[in-house]
Parts: C-alpha cells; sequence; structure tokens
C-alpha cells in the first residue's frame, strides 16, 4: 500500500491545522490569563511597567475585593493588637485596616439570580413558543414569527428612555424581577428563532408515534420532544445567559442599591490610591466563572449533536 | 378487538387529493391488506384511522362507534411507520417499553419487563434490548417498531410496509410470526405493502387503490383472478400480466382494447409463433421474454427448459382476460 490517501490529511497539512489551533488559542486565552494573572498580583505589580510576567502571587486583588479598608493614624495602627486571621494579616501589609465588607457577595449574587431567572424564563417560554409556531397552524404564523424578530433589529437600549419611564411607573426600577423581565423581553426573540430551527429539525413522526403509543400531546412533548432539542435548547441557554450576565448599559440605568449586577459594580472599585486594578481583575474573574461552569455542564449536549438515525429518509 | 369502518373517507393534502370516497369494512379478526403504487393513498388510510390526521369528509368508526373526535391514544390503536420513527433518545428496551409505560395502559414494570422480553424474543432483538435506538441496522429498527406495536393488543394493528427492509429469511420468518399473531389472538390488521408474497399469504382481503379511489376488494384469490379491471390485474403477479392489444390475438369480443395474460393464460406449443428473446432461470422458476409480432411480453417455463434465445415458441391465450378502452374488465 502507498502511504498516500484522499480521505487522511497529510502530514504537513495536520501540521498546519494544529498550527492554527494552537495560535488562535493563545491569541483568545491572552486576554483571559491577563485578567486572571492580575487577579493575583500585588497592587505595585499590577500597574510596573514593563509588565510582570513572573510575579509573587498574593491574595491582596481578592481581599480588597470582598472588603472596605481604611487607613488609620500611624500611632493608632501600632497600638492594634496583631492580625487576627490571614485576610487581616494582608489589609495590615498594605498599611491599612478591613473597615467592613463591601458589597461585591450581595452584586454578584444579584447577577446570579438575573441572569439565570432570565434566562430560565426565556428558555421555558421560548420552548413553548417555538414548539407550537413550529407544529401548530398559527393564524398569521410568519407575521408573528417575523414581529417577535424585529424586537432586536434595533439595538434595546434605544428604548431606554421609555423603558426608565415605565419601570418608574410601575415600580419594576432597582428590583431582581423588573430585570428578569427586561432580559427575558430581549433574548425571548432570539430563544424562539433558535429552537424552533431546532424543533423543526425533530421528525413529526416521533411524536405520531407517541400519540398512537397512547400519550396525550403534552405529554409527547415532554417525554419526546424536549430530550431530543437538549442540544438546541442548552445553545440557547449559553447564548441568553451570556447576554443577560454581560449586560451592562441597562444595568446602569434601572438598577442601583437593590438590584444591581456585577457589570455596573466591578469598575466602581476603587482603591485608595485610584482604581485597584488587582481586585478589579479578582472580580473579573470570580464574575467569568459561572459562565465557564454553565457552559462546561452542557459542553456535552453541545458536542453530542442532534440525534437523527432512527427515522428513515 | 373490533370492526372498523371507513365510509365515504375523503382527504386532500393542499390541491391532491389522497383519498377520494373510500368506503371499506374491515371485519374483526381479518387481515386486510391495501395494494397500489406510492400516492394510491394507502398510508393516508392508516393515518386517518390511527386519528394523525382528519379526514375532510367521512366517518371512521371502530366497534361501530365513530372515532372521528377522538385523539389517537383513545382510538387505541396500534402503528409501525414506514421510516420506523423510533425514539432516537431511548434504548431498544425503553422504546419497546413505551407504549406500555403510556398513562391509559400504565403497566406495572415488571410486567412491563416479561412483555418486552417476550416480544424481543420473537423478533430475535433481544440481544440489542441495551442498545441506543439509533445504534441499529435498519432491519433491526425495523423489527423494533414492528415489537413496539406488538407489545399492546390493540383494537387494530396499522403496518405500513413493516417488513419492506428485511432479508428474504428474516421476512419469511416474521410473514410466519404475524401470522401466527393473526391466527392465534385474532386480531385485526391493516397492512400495506408492495409485496406480493405477503398480499397472497396473509391477507384475508386485498383492498387495491388507484389515485385515492377504492377500486377493488375481495379475497386475494378473487383480486388475483377476477380483476375488475387492467390496474388491479398489474398490482398482482410474478411475473407481471402481459397487456397487449387485443388484436395481437383473434378471438377478441367486441369492445376488447387489451388482452391480459398471466402466464397460466399462455398455451405453449401450438398457436402464434413468437421468438424467445432471453431465458432467465430465476432458480424456482424459469421466465422466458418472448417476441410475437411487435409485442414483447414474459411467461414461465419449466424450470430446465431446453429453448435458447432465438428459437421459436408457439404460444396461444388460454382463458385470458379481457379490458375495454378504458381498461376495465369485459
Amino acid at each position: 500500500m502507498s502511504a498516500y490517501s484522499v480521505t487522511e490529511p497529510t502530514r504537513s497539512s495536520k501540521w498546519f491545522a494544529g498550527l492554527l489551533v494552537v495560535a488562535y488559542t493563545i491569541i483568545t486565552l491572552l486576554p483571559l490569563v491577563w485578567i486572571i494573572a492580575t487577579g493575583f498580583k500585588s497592587g505595585p505589580d499590577s500597574i510596573s511597567y514593563p509588565p510582570k510576567v513572573v510575579f509573587e502571587p498574593s491574595l491582596e486583588g481578592y481581599v480588597n475585593l470582598f472588603t472596605t479598608r481604611t487607613r488609620i493614624a500611624s500611632d493608632d495602627f501600632a497600638a492594634l493588637p496583631p492580625p487576627e486571621t490571614w485576610y487581616d494579616q494582608i489589609v495590615r501589609d498594605t498599611g491599612m485596616v478591613i473597615a467592613g465588607q463591601s458589597r461585591f457577595g450581595e452584586r454578584f449574587m444579584n447577577s446570579v439570580i438575573i441572569g439565570f431567572g432570565s434566562t430560565f424564563l426565556s428558555i421555558f417560554l421560548g420552548t413553548l413558543a417555538a414548539y407550537a409556531f413550529s407544529r401548530f397552524k398559527v393564524p398569521l404564523k410568519d407575521d408573528l414569527l417575523f414581529f417577535i424578530l424585529s424586537t432586536r433589529m434595533m439595538p434595546p437600549i434605544a428604548v431606554a428612555i421609555p423603558i426608565y419611564l415605565m419601570y418608574r411607573e410601575l415600580g419594576l426600577s432597582d428590583t431582581h424581577l423588573g430585570m428578569i423581565l427586561l432580559y427575558t423581553a430581549v433574548n425571548i426573540s432570539l430563544a424562539v428563532w433558535l429552537l424552533k430551527g431546532f424543533i423543526d429539525e425533530i421528525p413529526r413522526e416521533y411524536e405520531e408515534a407517541a400519540l398512537i403509543d397512547g400519550y396525550t400531546r403534552f405529554q409527547a412533548f415532554r417525554k419526546v420532544v424536549l430530550p431530543q432539542a437538549a442540544t438546541g435548547i442548552a445553545s440557547t441557554a449559553i447564548f441568553c445567559l451570556i447576554f443577560a450576565w454581560n449586560e451592562y448599559a441597562f444595568a446602569v440605568l434601572l438598577t442601583s442599591g437593590n438590584a444591581q449586577t456585577a457589570p455596573p459594580f466591578i469598575p466602581t472599585i476603587i482603591g485608595v490610591g485610584g482604581q485597584d486594578w488587582p481586585a478589579v481583575a479578582a472580580g473579573a474573574t470570580l464574575f467569568l466563572l459561572p459562565v465557564m461552569i454553565f457552559t462546561i455542564l452542557l459542553r456535552k449536549h453541545l458536542l453530542r449533536g442532534i440525534t437523527f438515525g432512527a427515522v428513515r429518509k | 378487538m373490533a370492526d372498523v369502518t371507513l365510509a365515504g373517507l375523503t382527504k386532500s393534502y393542499g390541491a391532491t387529493k389522497a383519498l377520494n370516497d373510500v368506503t371499506l369494512t374491515i371485519p374483526d379478526g381479518s387481515f386486510v391488506v391495501l395494494l397500489g403504487p406510492t400516492g394510491a393513498g394507502k398510508t393516508t388510510t392508516l393515518r386517518l384511522i390511527a386519528g394523525l390526521d382528519r379526514p375532510d369528509r367521512g366517518d371512521i368508526a371502530i366497534g361501530g362507534h365513530s372515532v372521528l373526535n377522538d385523539t389517537p391514544a383513545q382510538r387505541d390503536v396500534a402503528m409501525v411507520f414506514q421510516q420506523y420513527s423510533l425514539y432516537p433518545h431511548l434504548t431498544v428496551r425503553d422504546n419497546l417499553a413505551f407504549p406500555l409505560r403510556s398513562p391509559i395502559i400504565a403497566m406495572p414494570e415488571d410486567q412491563i419487563a416479561a412483555e418486552v422480553q417476550k416480544v424481543a424474543e420473537v423478533l430475535h432483538i433481544a440481544h440489542k434490548l441495551d442498545n441506543k435506538a439509533t445504534n441499529l441496522s435498519g432491519g433491526e429498527m425495523q423489527r423494533v417498531s414492528i415489537g413496539r406495536a406488538l407489545v399492546r393488543q390493540p383494537r387494530i394493528y396499522l403496518m405500513d410496509e413493516p417488513l419492506s427492509s428485511l432479508d428474504a429469511k428474516l421476512r419469511a420468518d416474521l410473514r410466519i410470526e404475524l401470522k401466527r399473531i393473526h391466527a392465534e389472538l385474532g386480531a385485526t390488521f391493516l397492512y400495506v405493502t408492495h409485496d406480493q408474497i405477503e398480499a397472497m399469504t396473509m391477507a384475508t382481503h386485498v383492498g387495491v387503490l388507484d389515485q385515492g379511489r377504492l377500486v377493488q376488494y375481495g379475497t386475494p384469490r378473487d383480486i388475483y383472478e377476477n380483476p375488475v379491471s387492467a390496474y388491479v390485474a398489474s398490482r398482482l403477479g410474478q411475473p407481471r400480466i402481459n397487456l397487449l392489444p387485443a388484436d395481437a390475438f383473434s378471438g377478441a369480443p367486441p369492445n376488447a382494447a387489451q388482452i391480459g395474460l398471466r402466464p397460466e393464460h399462455i398455451t405453449q406449443g401450438e398457436g402464434q409463433p413468437a421468438t424467445v428473446r432471453r431465458v432467465e432461470h430465476l432458480g424456482d422458476q424459469t421466465r422466458l421474454h418472448l417476441t410475437l409480432g411487435p409485442h414483447d411480453l414474459i411467461t414461465l417455463s419449466d424450470v430446465h427448459t431446453p429453448l435458447r434465445p432465438g428459437d421459436t415458441l408457439p404460444i396461444r391465450p388460454h382463458n385470458p382476460l379481457w379490458f375495454d378502452a378504458n381498461g376495465n374488465r369485459i
């Protein structure tokens, strides 16, 4: 047998493909690595020039993220009892003392509630609507679908002022419910369109078989359609979560003391001597985690692909 | 089990009329085979009875009661789809158990396990029970699909070419198996096929559909020996009936336009000389391709015939079927 094959890639094309993948990975990961590294730098290291690639890791950024600190007179500072905990120690080393807890944890929880809440609601409503559009004779179906899509034809922030006024009237300003409804309204058109595409791909024969096998239409939907739409639901959920999680403009405009999410909060972390970059980077790192975990958890569904094959074409 | 009655059933999909005024009774315990080419309305008939589509006109009664307003589940029918339609996210075992777990039957799990095992053994798929439904060959999928119907005892089994992708041996085995279920359980079947042997061996009644109309309904023997038209005559018979212009032979009745000759209608060794074009040895039968003037025809011969291409063979019609200009039997 000769080494030549039409289906096997040649050695050089394999090398080239590998090189491309590695180069792309480095380019995409660089900002991420930068953020994570900065989160573990000390204040001076984070702004040193040229940037320090090798540095002494410190948890200063993370401690600063979760605390508020204050500088006290040097006599009082010298008179303090020795620090009780490791984080007391870190703060003491920078010449300050902990004054209290920061609001980061609270903001982070707001992000979790609003992000996941609106994702759940978008997917729940989107799946039902997409199924109806895919399977039933809905009057004016095409017009309705176009109308749903048209809600995304301008940037959502273009309607910020009407929404601001409406929310103030309705008492939805600075509430979790208000933000969940807002992000759901923005995401639902994407969810309906994406999910309709996925559900259209599932042959009707499965539901027909289930109907004959003694199930109602809703039971057939739950037992036969939903498991097969899992791939579509997972990827749509990731898109919805990423939007709701990262949304900045409406969060700045509509939330403040009560329902403020992490994106408007992180940039406001200011240390004593200006921007506290390690704390900002630590906040950004923690902020990335939920979306990453969510994506990794759903990765199985994303990679699996839609299971066709049990219906003869 | 119950009689199924179709009365004046009409159904259009858009501009195409799939079924046109079909009236038919499927007696309790009968095995009715529907014949007809693609698009004749066979699958539509099954779908209407199952309740997957609503007829435009007409009524469907099961056991004497109209089921038009019943859901498919309430009609208590089982269907084998031509496309198998196995649930791809479930194993073979769960596919087979699916109807038994439905809220209507809700059989206890230990009983389900026994039923599933039983039907899997009948269909020779017991060793594949834990496979994903997508991880099967075409023939295996088809057997699972049959099994999903056979685990139940519905009022009627609707089967859409259930044996089409099986190999010859398995097909013969399952033919016998279905016949056994029919005989032992007294089950009622409505069965769509293209296969002549299935139609002739399993059917108690055969219905022939032509462009949505039921053109003849009777016993398989009746359909074969007394077809009402050239169309019906060409549905059954291997090799197919030879249709020639009536004047190819003498003795045509007035207004006959076509003569229909099955192999048994051709007496060899006397009559008009025909030329042997080709001799096909199929093993159990030997086919002769003949040329008679401008016409070609196919008939059977002795399995070990000495005839060779180029030989001359005189032939004469014997009790042939005559059809008029519209193809109707005279």
